[in-house]
């Protein structure tokens, strides 16, 4: 199968040069949320594409990095790249938390117990007096890059979340094809084998899951600054349920295929919330739901790669 | 006012109550759960936006064509049922084969639109539906006020988890499910129309739950999003009692409607969370469930 034109390699120049050249086609900001959306999908598609489990509580991960970046941007002063890291690293190590205690179950179980403690944290979220409960932290400041880029220019913080993103992704890219992605793949095909063979399974799922949640955290740690709000839309159910959608829809189990994916749901929920079709935004996103699980699972990355490999 | 050692009685008892009525509907729900999971491995997203129908179409079939709440009883849950028949022959069955994780997004989109359409057509604020006449009032103990409808959800869900569980552990009908629990492809090899039982089982299932709807109705405000509410819970209470055994499912249900309860009293700010946090601990110690059977 020779289909060099389209090489991982060459793939990625292409986006990056169409990346350097959106913002001053497209509007920045919904640039910036796509590739927010895109960089959560892909740390989710790491844990239910690669390692076979299906997180129904990714939002957590996404909220909890919106709400510390938010909070220490508030009230600390301190430089955007800090208070995003500080969101990444709280991010992980309530996803090591969560993972620890997900990581028991497995299959159906697992979906469910992520789901729960999800809720667990909505609801101290929504109590919790930090956060600025049904309002959320509104204002936050973007604050200058090092202290020197103004990042209120939103060309500016456009080509910061780039970088973010470009980042993000570059980490699951080396994830996957390391020897511990392989071992990841391996115990998603045959885990009683992986067993078998001396690999301590549990470890493996819970080292990606701290992995997958930190990337969400840090999707969640810039969605913050780009809107400049931290809110419980972010931890809610819906979002987690959204996420899987955005995996779902582009093609779960390939790289590219979240970014996809997160494009076209991005799209499709501002074409919708213009319109007269506003309303119908959650049916709308049940019923591609179902089609996709009935009729489109491979996505549309995953689609467009069978299809190459038939042809070419 | 009632109190001993300090604890005020009439408040505690409220609180008690309060929480076996929610443990009613857990149970009816993970009972639901748990049968649609023995036979078919799969985990129904819609079960909550079921109830939620089923709170509905006690509302609807009341206001448009006045089926009184006894009639709605029988009916809805039938029609609910019918429902998950449709559901499970037309959407779960082309992908059976599939991983059981599709099945799970599949029922996921269609609670999404179920409670998208609701939200739609009646708005989120909720409607109220009338406590029927016969129910109204309540009893006098020394200890406390029973409001009559609440004691008589206590009771009829009891008699329904009870009659379910009694059916399927000791009548044929029963038989044949369970060992279609263990193994269905034997079973339909001896002849036993095997998938008629699993589109029956999942209306069973589902009808359960619009059961547990209509009982609802009076109690809470019909609303679109009181299925996707109560479902996470029930999720963590089939954690916390494995979907092995029947009996351990409504046992769980209503055993943390009481722990939530009494959260409730003692410590108001924990009670949303109790149940998860029992999830956790539960996790810890024995990761199967409590009535779980798998390592």
């Amino acid at each position: 199968m020779k289909t060099a034109i389209f090489t991982h390699s060459k793939l990625n120049l292409v986006l990056l040069l169409l990346a350097l050249v959106a913002p001053f086609v497209l509007y920045p900001v919904f640039l910036m949320k796509v590739l927010c959306f895109a960089l959560f999908a892909c740390a989710f598609n790491l844990l239910l594409g690669f390692a076979g489990l299906l997180s129904f509580g990714h939002a957590v991960f996404l909220g909890t990095g919106g709400y510390v970046t938010g909070y220490l941007m508030i009230n600390t002063g301190i430089t955007p790249e800090l208070g995003i890291l500080a969101g990444t690293v709280v991010a992980g190590l309530v996803g090591a938390l969560y993972g620890k205690l997900a990581v028991r179950r497995e299959g159906i179980y697992f979906a469910m117990v992520t789901l729960a403690l999800a809720q667990l944290a909505f609801f101290f979220y929504l109590q919790a007096p930090f956060t600025g409960g049904e309002d959320g932290l509104q204002g936050v400041p973007r604050g200058h890059l090092f202290g020197v880029i103004d990042l209120s220019d939103n060309l500016q913080m456009y080509f910061f979340v780039l970088a973010i993103f470009l980042f993000g992704f570059w980490l699951i890219q080396r994830t996957v094809h390391s020897p511990f992605g392989q071992v990841l793949k391996a115990i998603r095909e045959n885990e009683p084998r992986a067993i078998s063979l001396g690999y301590n399974v549990n470890d493996y799922k819970w080292v990606a899951f701290i992995i997958s949640a930190a990337l969400a955290g840090l999707a969640g740690s810039t969605k913050t600054l780009v809107f400049q709000l931290a809110s419980l839309t972010d931890v809610h159910w819906h979002m987690s349920g959204e996420v899987v959608l955005m995996t779902l829809v582009g093609g779960m189990g390939t790289l590219f295929g979240p970014l996809v994916g997160a494009a076209a749901i991005v799209t499709i929920q501002n074409y919708l919330s213009g319109g007269e079709l506003g309303n119908y935004i959650h049916i709308i996103m049940g019923a591609i739901f179902v089609i996709c699980v009935l009729a489109f699972r491979n996505g549309i990355v995953g689609q467009f790669r069978k299809v190459l490999k038939q042809n070419f | 006012m009632a109190t001993f050692l300090g604890i005020n009685l009439f408040g505690l008892f409220g609180q008690l109550l309060v929480g076996l009525i929610n443990g009613s509907f857990y149970a009816l729900l993970s009972l639901g759960l748990a049968i649609i999971f023995g036979l078919l491995k799969i985990i129904n997203f819609a079960q909550g936006a079921m109830y939620m129908l089923g709170a509905f179409a006690a509302w609807m079939v009341l206001n448009y064509l006045g089926i009184n709440y006894w009639l709605a009883l029988i009916v809805v849950p039938l029609a609910v049922g019918a429902v998950g028949i449709l559901m499970e022959r037309l959407l779960i069955r082309p992908i059976a084969q599939e991983d059981h994780l599709y099945s799970l997004l599949l029922t996921f989109g269609i609670a999404l639109m179920l409670q998208g359409t609701f939200t739609h057509v009646f708005g989120s604020s909720g409607m109220a539906y009338a406590i029927p006449e016969a129910l109204q009032g309540g009893f006098k103990l020394p200890f406390m006020y029973l409001p009559a409808y609440r004691a008589w959800i206590v009771v009829a869900s009891i008699l329904v988890c009870g009659a379910t569980w009694w059916m399927i552990e000791k009548t044929r009908l029963g038989a044949y499910l369970r060992a279609g629990t263990e193994n269905a492809q034997l079973m339909q090899a001896f002849g036993i129309n095997v998938p008629l039982m699993v589109t029956l089982t999942f209306g069973f299932g589902v009808g359960l739950a619009g059961f547990a709807g209509v009982m609802a109705a009076p109690v809470y405000s019909v609303s679109p999003d009181m299925g996707s509410n109560l479902l996470i819970i029930v999720f963590a209470i089939v954690v916390i009692g494995g979907m092995g055994s029947i009996g351990g499912a409504i046992l769980t249900g209503l055993g943390m409607g009481v722990v939530e309860g009494l959260t409730k009293y003692f410590y108001p700010e924990a009670s949303s969370t109790v149940i998860f946090l029992v999830m956790v601990i539960v996790l810890l110690i024995k990761p199967a469930g409590l009535f779980g059977k798998e390592a």
